[in-house]
């Protein structure tokens, strides 16, 4: 295992060269729950791809594609791995993380009746919302919310408060994305099947930062997306039960995904994996994400998640000391920080932010619902990668403290 | 009589604007309010403009929704600037206003207090929040069909 050398990892970014600006400042990304950067070695896998092994997954007679087939095979593996899946065929490649809970969302739709329940909370994020509105719109059934508690986070207690036995799905963050704290999804697991319901995780804030055992939590569902974890766009993963997959109505239909399709209308379609990956793979992806997940087990998932705690705690100690600002999770384990200053609106925050070189997102960040729970119509969010520094941090307060001049940015 | 702002006055503006906008606020009767509603896919920004036109004349322009401080001036200034205009006299007003905002020659008299807005250029993402409120009141004159 490689050693945490800052200097050494940021040199493996080629965003993370000082030659990049914004602004005419150097720049400091802290929007990393938006998208990672990539490293040299995602690039190479993508070129690899395109200069030496183009062609198409199971298709054709020849070597090339026979070599094709065992490389997705080995990228399956390595991501079963990664998340301690049983099995290499537990592994669905999509298009992102929103198709990913899309396909589970429609996958399950065969087990939901008119009056049942399908539980998600105020905290999601669009992609684990409205896929399931659809859900409960086609089959009418119902949207049951997990109360969050004060400080808002997603709770087996309160889990136990809603759920019935018309519950047929809970759908929830591992870790949510506005606020960042971690869901005791592993408790959560045991009361879902408890009351035979599906229980699904949105991991697409989790699994980039923290280590996921997917056996060990028993969850039926993982989504997550390779752009977050240092990987390419465009690439989504489903871990899903071997049996469940199996059943599961594909949402997509079309070529690698029918076994027989005969003239006369009757298709049989393949078991999983496949039969949820209709057309051509996003082969690049799939092999940017074989590199990804390498580069990410050569420092080691535990070592990360312990560097960005380490970023977080500092953060947070200085942040504190920043005039007029309200820090809305101070204490979430996810490497997500949401803030405002008083009196200055978030998406001014956010510009001004810009003009100092500063990437943060201000917003909604898609869990609209959550606005009613934070009582703020807006924030400001900071979210970190282990190649962030603590200099980077000091800057972010440092500019936080000039916040009240945030129309000079307007104006120089 | 030329305009001429400093970043003082300009900045003093647009808070102004902000913190005590003149109207922003639903109208009591809607029925003689055109209604344009606009949001934006990459920021918060989501305002619904109403726009009262009486024989060719702006009677009346409110605002309402989420705003940044920049959406909200700007739109609340732009009101002040159409309201008792003609269409006419509206249209030229919102095509030196968007040709100060793209950095074409413009007619900074008319603009009075939206030449507060002049360096929005400088920052690239605020342009949508600078316009939006102006191109709801172009599609509200085009749904007037005068």
């Amino acid at each position: 295992m490689k050693k945490m050398d800052i200097d050494e990892i940021r040199a493996n970014f080629p965003m993370l060269n000082e030659d990049k600006r914004m602004q005419g400042k150097p720049l400091i990304f802290l929007d990393n729950a938006s998208t990672t950067f990539k490293p040299y070695q995602v690039f190479e896998a993508v070129k690899d791809y395109y200069f030496n092994k183009t062609s198409n997954s199971h298709r054709g007679d020849y070597d090339l594609c026979f070599e094709m087939d065992k490389y997705v095979y080995g990228v399956r593996e390595k991501v079963a791995k990664f998340i301690h899946a049983k099995m290499p065929e537990e592994i669905v490649f999509t298009a992102g993380a929103s198709m990913s809970i899309n396909i589970i969302a429609y996958g399950l739709l065969k087990y939901v009746e008119e009056g049942d329940e399908i539980i998600i909370d105020e905290a999601e994020h669009a992609s684990n919302v409205l896929p399931w509105f659809k859900i409960a719109e086609i089959k009418k059934a119902k949207i049951v919310y997990i109360p969050l508690t004060e400080e808002g986070r997603i709770t087996a207690n309160n889990l136990r408060k809603v759920i019935t036995n018309k519950t047929k799905i809970v759908s929830v963050a591992h870790v949510t994305n506005v606020l960042g704290f971690k869901s005791e999804v592993k408790e959560m697991a045991r009361i879902c099947h408890e009351f035979n319901a599906y229980f699904v995780l949105d991991g697409a804030q989790s699994v980039p930062h923290m280590k996921t055992d997917v056996q060990d939590i028993d969850c039926d569902f993982l989504a997550f997306s390779a752009h977050k974890m240092y990987g390419p766009t465009g690439l989504g993963v489903i871990y899903g039960k071997k049996a469940l997959l199996d059943k599961m109505e594909p949402l997509l239909s079309g070529g690698g995904m029918n076994a027989k399709f005969l003239a006369c209308g009757d298709v049989r379609y393949l078991s999983a994996p496949e039969r949820l990956e209709a057309g051509t793979l996003n082969l690049e992806g799939i092999f940017g994400l074989g590199a990804a997940i390498d580069f990410i087990n050569d420092y080691g998932i535990d070592n990360i998640e312990k560097r960005e705690s380490e970023l977080r705690a500092y953060a947070i100690e200085k942040l504190k000391k920043v005039k007029n600002i309200i820090i809305y999770n101070e204490h979430a384990e996810g490497a997500i920080i949401t803030i405002n200053i008083k009196d200055v609106f978030a998406q001014d925050l956010s510009t001004y932010l810009n003009s100092k070189g500063i990437a943060t997102r201000s917003g909604q960040h898609c869990a609209k619902i959550l606005i009613d729970h934070l009582h703020s119509l807006a924030t400001v969010r900071i979210s970190l990668a282990f190649y962030n520094t603590f200099e980077e941090i000091d800057a972010l307060c440092e500019a936080l403290d000039g916040s009240e001049g945030f129309l000079d940015a307007y104006f120089s | 009589m030329p305009i001429f702002l400093d970043e003082h006055m300009m900045r003093s503006i647009i808070m102004d604007h902000f913190s005590n906008p003149r109207h922003r606020h639903v109208p009591n009767d809607l029925s003689s309010y055109i209604q344009i509603h606009k949001d934006s896919e990459n920021c918060i920004d989501d305002i619904t403009l109403y726009v009262e036109i009486k024989d060719g004349v702006v009677t009346d322009a409110l605002f309402d929704g989420v705003a940044c401080t920049i959406t909200a001036s700007s739109t609340d200034i732009m009101c002040d600037l159409v309201i008792g205009k003609t269409i006419e006299e509206a249209k030229k007003i919102l095509e030196s206003y968007f040709n100060m905002i793209f950095e074409k020659p413009f007619d900074s008299d008319i603009l009075d207090e939206a030449n507060a807005f002049k360096n929005t250029h400088k920052q690239a993402a605020r342009i949508k929040c600078a316009t939006i409120g102006w191109n709801a009141l172009k599609e509200a004159i085009s749904v007037d069909g005068k």
